[in-house]
């Protein structure tokens, strides 16, 4: 006999597909277009790698619509033995960060082949990166977190350098590289730390562990909020941790930080939620005043120098900056209110800074080096349309009335005076004021002086016409009518979701990824 | 004598914060992307150090599993590495990062 007793069938943790369909349909759809792209030819007149990626990009939001009204029906769903949390915030950011994918795809395409880059990898890498985001967003242990982030990393690092034969793709994608290594280095550091502090990585046991247990020394577990905070600044480009941003989005191919500002901040903005204000929920008096700090530099690094840029997509990665900033105000707030704002912020800038980062593709024609503000010198004569799709974007992001970027800031502002952070708000309405000026800027440029003789006009692609027309829409119906999508962020932290005050208690307590 | 005394926890978790220390001032100061890599390499194995140090106190395998999923990372993240640096570095004579200026300001 093999076995002195009849062996017990073995306790497995149930997987429950259906949750996790999103993260399932994200990665198939990617290996098979990689298996696709290798049967068909690379460059062909009708744009199906795009296409096909669109449609791997679209299926998970639909199959979220169910799992959304589910959510909000049942609580949220733990799949994975409570590794991963399905709740209304990972169906809304999971949402938030597929059309920021669709959004690129449509973006990728007209660009591609215009540098002559076709072929099905940029696609595959896009769609393997934003299963890492979905990840992110429904994670609920700091090991799923840090393996969510390196699957959204890596294939940022290589989509960063995939202009083979420009130099400055290569230089932004090594770049991103080290440094994204390094930060991922701090943030393991952090959940290391974390780990032996509470004794395991699963949230919601960090959260019950430290609600009901008063730890005598807690200087490891403070040093792991900061590493973990370092590693995720890293990621949403906070200052002071934002030094690759400005050299990594000038070199980058602008359809890829049009994701990098849409997908990878969406990502990493789940993060953060996730671990401060869900898992760390009753350590606020330790952390809140650190990421006070953080926005505060992010938020003037951001404004004050993005005015001396004359390069454009330099000057919109500071601004990118400076939006982290804003929603770290509404992080720090961590109430119920905060994380809507949070949530609103980020649904809306994905359209407008993917709609911004559009614009710079066309504009920067072929070489993608036209990026200079003089390249947009009496921009409204030579193609009036795509000069009033950057207005909009712009007066959106300086936050204007009847722009998605106004309600945004409106909504975080006041989830900080809520709070009463009264002076995080102000210095935020400063930042704004600074801000205004390097938009109006552009804006003037553009209106207000001539073109220098036999400055090209353009022709906008199928593809990126369609993403131009999209974030147009959305930013300036999200202006108008906010209900909709502020209501649903009420739903998405709802229940005993990211700012519940009772503890919930684990379904298992050991953990480890 | 303090040879005689078994190597505690501490130690361990001492030596991998060396280690990482280490590995984050290789990457500040040093100039070569392989070097500067292989310092990302070497923090990331302090904290493997710690992980095992601590599942070891802890008496929790948690943290030993978690290892291995480091490890997978860090092998992932070794072949983007080199593709990168290779295919910069094909077109240029040596390897620092210094001659990586195009993108200032």
């Amino acid at each position: 006999m093999l076995f002195a007793a009849a062996p017990e069938k073995l306790q497995t943790p149930g997987v429950e597909f259906s949750a996790l369909l999103p993260v399932l349909i994200l990665l198939g759809g990617a290996v098979l277009l990689m298996v696709l792209g290798a049967l068909l030819p690379r460059r062909s007149r009708f744009p199906w790698h795009a296409c096909f990626a669109m449609a791997t990009a679209g299926a998970p939001i639909i199959s979220a619509i169910p799992l959304w009204f589910r959510t909000r029906d049942d609580g949220p769903l733990r799949v994975v033995a409570d590794a991963v949390r399905v709740d209304g915030l990972t169906v809304f950011l999971g949402i938030v960060i597929a059309s920021g994918v669709i959004l690129t795809c449509l973006l990728a395409d007209g660009y591609l082949r215009r540098e002559r880059l076709e072929g099905p990898e940029a696609y595959v890498l896009l769609l393997l990166s934003a299963a890492g985001g979905v990840i992110m967003a429904g994670a609920n242990d700091l090991m799923v977190i840090f393996l969510g982030l390196e699957i959204l990393s890596i294939a940022v690092y290589v989509l960063a350098g995939i202009h083979v034969r420009r130099a400055r793709s290569g230089e932004a994608a090594l770049k991103y590289f080290v440094l994204g290594a390094f930060s991922s280095a701090f943030l393991l550091y952090g959940i290391a730390l974390v780990y032996g502090a509470t004794g395991t990585t699963n949230l919601t046991g960090i959260r019950s562990y430290l609600a009901t247990n008063i730890l005598t020394n807690d200087i490891t577990l403070l040093a792991g909020f900061a590493l973990l905070l370092v590693g995720l600044g890293f990621k949403v480009a906070a200052a002071p941790f934002h030094a690759w941003t400005p050299d990594v989005y000038d070199g980058s191919p602008s359809p890829v930080v049009a994701y990098m500002a849409s997908g990878v901040k969406t990502a990493g903005f789940a993060a953060i939620l996730r671990v401060f204000v869900y898992g760390f929920s009753s350590y606020q008096t330790d952390w809140k005043p650190i990421v006070y700090v953080v926005a505060v530099i992010t938020l003037l690094v951001g404004s004050v120098l993005a005015v001396s840029q004359t390069n454009v997509k330099r000057m919109l990665a500071y601004s990118s900056i400076s939006h982290a900033g804003f929603i770290l105000v509404g992080v720090q707030a961590a109430t119920e209110r905060g994380t809507r704002a949070v949530l609103f912020y980020l649904a809306t800038y994905t359209f407008t800074v993917a709609g911004s980062f559009g614009v710079a593709t066309i504009v920067g024609r072929t070489g993608d080096n036209a990026h200079a503000l003089s390249d947009y010198k009496g921009l409204a004569k030579r193609a009036p349309l795509l000069a009033f799709a950057f207005l909009v974007f712009l007066l959106a992001q300086a936050g204007v009335p009847f722009t998605s970027g106004f309600l945004a800031k409106f909504y975080v502002l006041g989830a900080a005076v809520d709070s009463r952070s009264f002076w995080l708000a102000l210095v935020a309405m400063l930042s704004s004021v600074i801000s205004a000026f390097v938009y109006l800027r552009v804006v003037l440029t553009m209106y207000g002086e001539d073109a220098e003789d036999g400055a090209p006009t353009f022709t906008v692609p199928a593809g990126a016409r369609i993403a131009l027309v999209a974030s147009v829409v959305a930013t300036i119906g999200l202006g108008i009518i906010p209900g909709p999508l502020w209501d649903a962020t009420k739903t998405a932290v709802r229940g005993d979701g990211v700012v519940a005050t009772t503890v919930d208690t684990p379904t298992q307590a050991s953990s480890g990824g | 004598m303090i040879l005689a005394a078994a190597p505690g926890p501490e130690w361990y978790l001492t030596l991998s914060a060396l280690l990482f220390a280490i590995g984050t001032v290789g990457v500040l100061i040093r100039r070569n992307p392989l070097v500067m890599f292989m310092c990302v390499e070497l923090m990331l194995n302090a904290v493997n150090l710690t992980f095992v140090t601590l599942a070891r106190q802890l008496d929790d395998l948690g943290g030993q599993v978690a290892v291995f999923f480091v490890l997978v990372v860090a092998a992932a993240e070794v072949v983007v590495g080199l593709g990168i640096i290779v295919s910069i570095f094909r077109r240029r004579q040596g390897a620092t990062a210094d001659d990586l200026s195009l993108l200032k300001g």
